[in-house]
């Protein structure tokens, strides 16, 4: 049942789309791209990619989780909602794109280097960083995404519940906060693999 | 709002499941270990993949048509996200036991979460 929201701060719904469907072909290439790399099993490639997709993951969930997060949380809600329509659905994209590159990238890379043998000095630190990436996965799975996608549909109805978006959008920007704050850990783990 | 069965909790808990059996098994690759964890954790979370089925089964007066609006767009995006973990364990030469293993946990993994997608989103829609 849709809670009323005649009020001044009622979020309006306007068109968006929920998946930015122009974006489509630049993750198919990174895609595309990714397979390159496994099937040729290049260490450039594959250094590349876990490289480059894991710092813009890091990079976006510090920023979104320390700096961004608590912007929104001290927003209006019709303010929340005009930045949620233009910042959530790349998201939507984006993020499983990076975590793939990142995730792919890095297992090959780890085969290829040794590290997943637990002969290896760096076995350790990298099943540590298996564990962390563990947990961020059910953390951004199960609670993140659906959130996110949870927020847009609601925003595309005729009158959007105010409630359950400021509901959706707080779970949206803890669940954030602390995946975060778990990147810390995998920027510890990554570094120290890297001068071990 | 009306009360409904724990559908995301329990795919939550599946997705639990899911994770810490392939971190337990990706941990010891690529020498013999046990695959009795990894077994239970995947004979468990297919059993409540069923149960959440059922769940969803009962549920009088929902949004269906964005329940399945919502799974069938994310099983295409997880079902390429499958695919590629599946392309990279084969390989590697993952094999046996061992691959069917793997092979179960990514299915579980990219069945569950259309449900959870799906249930997550229907469950603020309007019939």
């Amino acid at each position: 049942m849709a809670h009323d929201v005649s009020t001044p701060h009622a979020p309006q719904a306007t068109e968006f789309k929920i998946v930015p469907t122009k974006a489509i072909p630049a993750v198919a290439v990174v895609y595309i791209g990714l397979i390159i790399a496994v099937a040729s099993n290049r260490l450039w490639a594959l250094d590349f990619f876990h490289v480059v997709g894991g710092a813009c993951w890091t990079a976006i969930d510090l920023f979104l989780g320390f700096i961004i997060g608590p912007i929104i949380g001290r927003m209006s809600i019709p303010a929340r909602v005009e930045f949620s329509k233009r910042f959530m659905p790349k998201m939507v994209l984006l993020m499983p794109t990076l975590v793939i590159a990142t995730l792919a990238g890095g297992w090959q890379l780890a085969r290829h280097e040794g590290f997943i043998l637990a002969s290896d000095k760096h076995h350790g630190w990298v099943v540590g960083s298996m564990i962390v990436v563990g947990v961020m996965a059910v953390v951004a799975l199960g609670f993140l995404e659906p959130a996110n996608i949870a927020v847009l549909f609601e925003l595309k109805k005729e009158r959007p519940n105010g409630q359950v978006i400021e509901k959706l959008m707080k779970r949206f920007l803890y669940t954030a906060g602390l995946t975060g704050a778990m990147q810390v850990a995998t920027l510890i783990i990554m570094t120290r693999i890297a001068t071990l | 709002m009306k009360k409904l069965p724990p559908v995301s909790e329990i795919s939550v808990l599946i997705l639990a499941l899911v994770v810490s059996g392939g971190v337990y098994l990706a941990a010891h690759l690529p020498k013999h270990t046990s695959l009795a964890p990894t077994t239970f954790t995947v004979v468990l979370s297919a059993i409540l993949v069923l149960a959440n089925v059922f769940l969803l089964s009962r549920i009088a007066n929902f949004a269906w048509g964005t329940f399945f609006l919502v799974a069938k767009w994310t099983l295409l995006a997880y079902a390429i996200f499958a695919g590629a973990l599946e392309y990279i364990f084969i390989k590697d030469g993952v094999r046996g036991n061992l691959l069917v293993l793997m092979s179960a946990t990514i299915v579980i993994f990219a069945v569950n979460l259309p449900i959870h997608f799906g249930f997550t989103v229907a469950r603020y829609a309007e019939k």
